[in-house]
């Protein structure tokens, strides 16, 4: 180290690794006012006491746009960095970075979010119709516009009893929950995502008529008063999972997969296990929270059923019991087992969910996008003429209300909202998720920087997404002249493909533009 | 099936409708409906008109009268041969008509009454002779080449055609015809093949169906009733429509006002004003019947052979005005068809936005009966 080097007290950098980011701060704005140092997790940031000056070392930067984003005169700049490899088809910056890092540490390569290598997003190749002429559009400003929305197992058919002039129900509906608005909050756990986050979530799925998810990290003392908007999780790890729990929700979810990293189980670092994290989940505290890929008392879909009755049993029957899998090859015949085993909601992840940490490698290669998965499920319950007897969820990278509308007339009862709340929250997809440093407050447990997300804003800005959605939404079904979501559910009618292949479109049972 | 007929397209019209019922059965002739369909000339473009009637054949009351339609001799023989391997026909008979100007090309019409074979309904001992009748006209439908089952109902029959109603029903004699309820058809089609079996009233067992609109929850009314083995060949809303009264009243013995209210059921907010027990009623009817719910702009009629229901869209996106003078009812698209007809009614209204009107035959054991919110209503005019 030189004497510079040391002076300015930077470690050398990461052998072989450059930065991903170059941080560049203006000279002429910069006041010296510490802002970026006191912001930024990954010590990019440094003041220099005897030069009284800020300075920034690059390498560590992830991108999260924390640090400029509160500089108060607008000096800092964060770049992609210039630093060019020799142009290669194959070998391209990522993948060279990939094996540097991987030849230095020896380890699985980690990311954070979902899937980010450009896969195709089939909701931009869908169009949405509109009325003209032969039918009249509807305003929903003007006229009522309906998106309540059941999930739940639905009989076939109801029986009705004629009772003195009157008809009266002899058929008994199985649980429901009842969704302002078709989409709920993704399962995120406690513990991944910090308290404060957790409960903007469960404040504003309650606020806004809709149910936040858990995830598996067990349901927090302080957001059990929510629990009618809740659902809860059990996953393999069975973290914070008894009969309380169980009983404290609005539904409860089997995790069996999650899109963003199918066939494996999740991991918490011990790092981001403390006292309150512990005490959720019931592991001690430090300690690694590893759920095993997969359940361990569910081999095949027999012993899924015993899991669902088991859970049914427990709660009296009287909550839905969703299963949620990933989108793998096979998943119309899965989804069609876990409805048959007697799953009142089937939750579909797509190969671009997010997650807190997931190995690269899985998050980038396994799985099927959300799209297609969701159109050959419903077809196939359809097919089997099951579709009445669970609600389909979809999940996976939703975007925009556009998304949600697409799904929806692809057959989706709701969509799960993940890394878009997170969004909403002030994520700036850095993807750093895993490293427990979140600059935004969200995916961490550092009392420094949780403090960050006021969960009243956060509250606020989620209900703001939300009410922002259901008015979009109620305006394109109004284009499409419907006025009630069930009309728009699984009716392929008003989806049409641009730049689809054949195959493509008869999957997804969707006509080409202009047909 | 008629090759290169049935569209990929989903079909979209405007029209005319119009209905005549006597509620204590008694029956006349064809000639007040023609004049009823007539007055409502401009609302079609003679692309297809077409009539429905009970109570035609009440010598062979029995017998499940099926008018087929034919592009050819060969259509005929092989469709007749498909019946007749299931069933025993007891007559068969041209359906008679007279030259009309403006009834050009015409396909060979013809009808057959019938019964199931005995051998069939033991070996389908798990399926009733309506369901039989059902599969058999799909069967002719879609496998029969150059052939088309257009009406399938006991003692009613299905008349319709490419023109303008009133020649069409000209064209069949409807004025020789005794009937207990009339409901006509005018189209206005906006893609048309000029098939005579896209022309409406869609006909299945003695369901009939004329409507006017366009259903926007096409799509998922078409898989819904999949589910359920119902296969929609002909890609029209009135299909749909005949094929969702058909499940939930025949098969799933809905009472007919429940089944409206599944159809086009009360909005959220107007349910949250009902007792509670109408509450529970419509919340499960939306919950389970989400798949059923017609949207979109339409006014429809149904004739079945106990009455004729009307219902419009919840929130009466197209015209349909009801009324009664003695045991007759009266529905049609405009106020000036019924007066047509009958010049004083002691009752005339604008049927209200998803409420049916509902005429039964009197004496009938009731079918039907509903909490008073889910009953008829409307507006005086
Ligand atoms: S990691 Fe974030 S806060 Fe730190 S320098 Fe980079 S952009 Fe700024
Ligand atoms: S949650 Fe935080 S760590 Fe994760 S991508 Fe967003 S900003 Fe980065």
């Amino acid at each position: 180290m030189n004497e510079k080097d040391r002076k300015d007290g930077f470690q050398p950098r990461q052998w072989l690794v450059e930065p991903d980011f170059v941080v560049e701060r203006d000279p002429e704005k910069c006041i010296q006012c510490q802002v970026c140092v006191r912001q930024c997790a990954n010590d990019v940031h440094r003041y220099d006491e005897d030069d009284e000056t800020v300075s920034s070392d690059s390498s560590p930067c992830v991108g999260c746009h924390r640090c400029a984003s509160l500089c108060p005169t607008g000096a800092i700049s964060i770049k992609r960095s210039e630093l060019d490899f020799r142009p290669h088809g194959n070998w391209t910056a990522a993948a060279l970075r990939n094996v540097y890092k991987q030849a230095e540490t020896g380890g699985i390569l980690l990311a954070g979010m979902g899937n980010d290598q450009g896969l195709p997003v089939y909701w931009d190749r869908l169009l949405l119709n509109a009325s003209q002429v032969t039918n009249p559009s509807i305003d929903p400003l003007r006229e009522p516009m309906e998106t309540l929305t059941h999930l739940g197992r639905k009989p076939d058919r109801l029986r009705l009893l004629e009772r003195d002039g009157g008809v009266a129900l002899a058929t008994r509906i199985e649980p429901q929950l009842e969704l302002q608005v078709p989409v709920m909050f993704s399962a995120m756990s406690y513990g991944s995502i910090s308290y404060h986050a957790s409960m903007a979530l469960a404040r504003a799925a309650s606020e806004a008529g809709t149910y936040a998810n858990t995830g598996e990290g067990g349901l927090h003392r302080d957001i059990r008063p929510f629990g009618d908007n809740m659902i809860v999780q059990v996953a393999s790890g069975r973290f914070g999972v008894d009969s309380e729990y169980l009983n404290s929700a609005a539904a409860v979810e089997i995790k069996i997969g999650q899109g963003a990293k199918p066939g494996i189980g999740g991991h918490l670092p011990g790092e981001k296990v403390d006292g309150a994290v512990s005490e959720t989940r019931m592991i001690p505290e430090g300690t690694d929270a590893l759920s095993p890929a997969p359940h361990h008392d569910i081999y095949s879909i027999e012993d899924l059923r015993q899991l669902i009755y088991s859970i049914k049993e427990a709660t009296l029957y009287e909550k839905p019991v969703s299963v949620k899998i990933a989108a793998v090859h096979n998943v119309a015949a899965i989804a069609s087992g876990c409805v048959r085993a007697g799953a009142d909601i089937v939750a579909i992840d797509g190969c671009r969910g997010g997650t807190g940490a997931a190995p690269t490698m899985i998050r980038n290669n396994v799985g099927i996008p959300i799209e297609f998965a969701l159109a050959a499920v419903d077809s196939r319950l359809r097919e089997e003429g099951i579709r009445n007897q669970a609600s389909v969820i979809a999940a996976g990278g939703f975007r925009c209300s556009a998304d949600v509308v697409k799904a929806i007339a692809l057959g989706a009862d709701a969509v799960y909202l993940g890394t878009v709340a997170l969004v909403a929250m002030g994520c700036h997809m850095c993807q750093k998720c895993y490293t427990g440093k979140c600059n935004w407050g969200i995916a961490t447990q550092d009392p420094y920087l949780t403090r960050r997300l006021n969960p009243d804003m956060a509250t606020r800005r989620l209900v703001n997404l939300l009410r922002a959605w259901k008015l979009e939404i109620k305006e394109m079904m109004g284009g499409m002249g419907i006025n009630a979501i069930e009309s728009l559910r699984g009716n392929r009618e008003h989806l049409r493909g641009v730049g689809l292949t054949d195959r493509e479109l008869r999957i997804l049972d969707v006509k080409a533009a202009g047909e | 099936m008629i090759s290169g007929l049935t569209t990929d397209d989903k079909e979209m019209s405007g029209c005319a409708i119009s209905g005549i019922m006597s509620e204590v059965g008694r029956p006349f002739s064809g000639e007040s409906i023609i004049r009823s369909i007539a007055n409502m000339h401009d609302r079609s473009n003679g692309l297809g008109g077409g009539f429905a009637a009970y109570g035609i054949y009440p010598d062979r009351a029995e017998d499940y009268a099926l008018h087929v339609m034919c592009d050819h001799e060969d259509g005929l023989k092989a469709a007749e041969a498909v019946i007749a391997d299931r069933c025993v026909i007891r007559h068969t008979e041209p359906i008679p008509t007279r030259p009309m100007r403006a009834i050009r090309r015409r396909p060979i019409l013809s009808r057959c009454f019938v019964r199931m074979r005995e051998e069939e309904l033991e070996r389908n001992y798990d399926r009733t002779e309506d369901d039989l009748v059902v599969s058999l006209v799909m069967d002719v439908n879609t496998h029969v080449e150059g052939a088309f089952v257009f009406s399938s109902g006991k003692n009613m029959g299905v008349f319709k055609g490419v023109g303008y109603p009133e020649d069409i029903g000209r064209f069949f004699r409807l004025e020789e015809y005794q009937g207990y309820i009339w409901t006509a058809h005018g189209r206005f089609p906006t893609n048309t093949t000029g098939w005579w079996g896209g022309a409406h009233p869609f006909g299945l067992l003695d369901w009939a169906v004329v409507h006017n609109g366009e259903i926007s929850s096409y799509g998922i009314n078409r898989r819904y009733l999949a589910n359920f083995g119902y296969h929609c060949t002909l890609r029209t809303d009135t299909e749909v429509i005949a094929y969702m009264f058909d499940l939930l009243v025949r098969v799933h013995r809905l009472p007919l006002r429940a089944a409206c209210t599944a159809m086009a059921p009360p909005f959220w907010s107007q349910a949250e004003r009902l007792s509670e027990d109408e509450r529970e009623l419509v919340r499960a009817l939306r919950v389970v019947y989400g798949g059923a719910l017609l949207n979109g702009p339409f006014s429809i009629l149904v004739g079945h052979s106990g009455g004729m229901v009307a219902l419009n869209d919840r929130i009466k996106l197209r015209p349909l005005v009801a009324a009664r003078r003695g045991d007759m009812l009266y529905l049609a698209s405009e106020e000036a068809a019924v007066r047509e007809v009958c010049r004083d009614p002691e009752r005339l209204w604008n049927v209200r936005g998803g409420t049916p009107v509902i005429g039964e035959l009197r004496g009938q054991a009731k079918a039907d009966a509903t909490p008073t919110v889910l009953s008829g209503g409307g507006q005086e005019v």
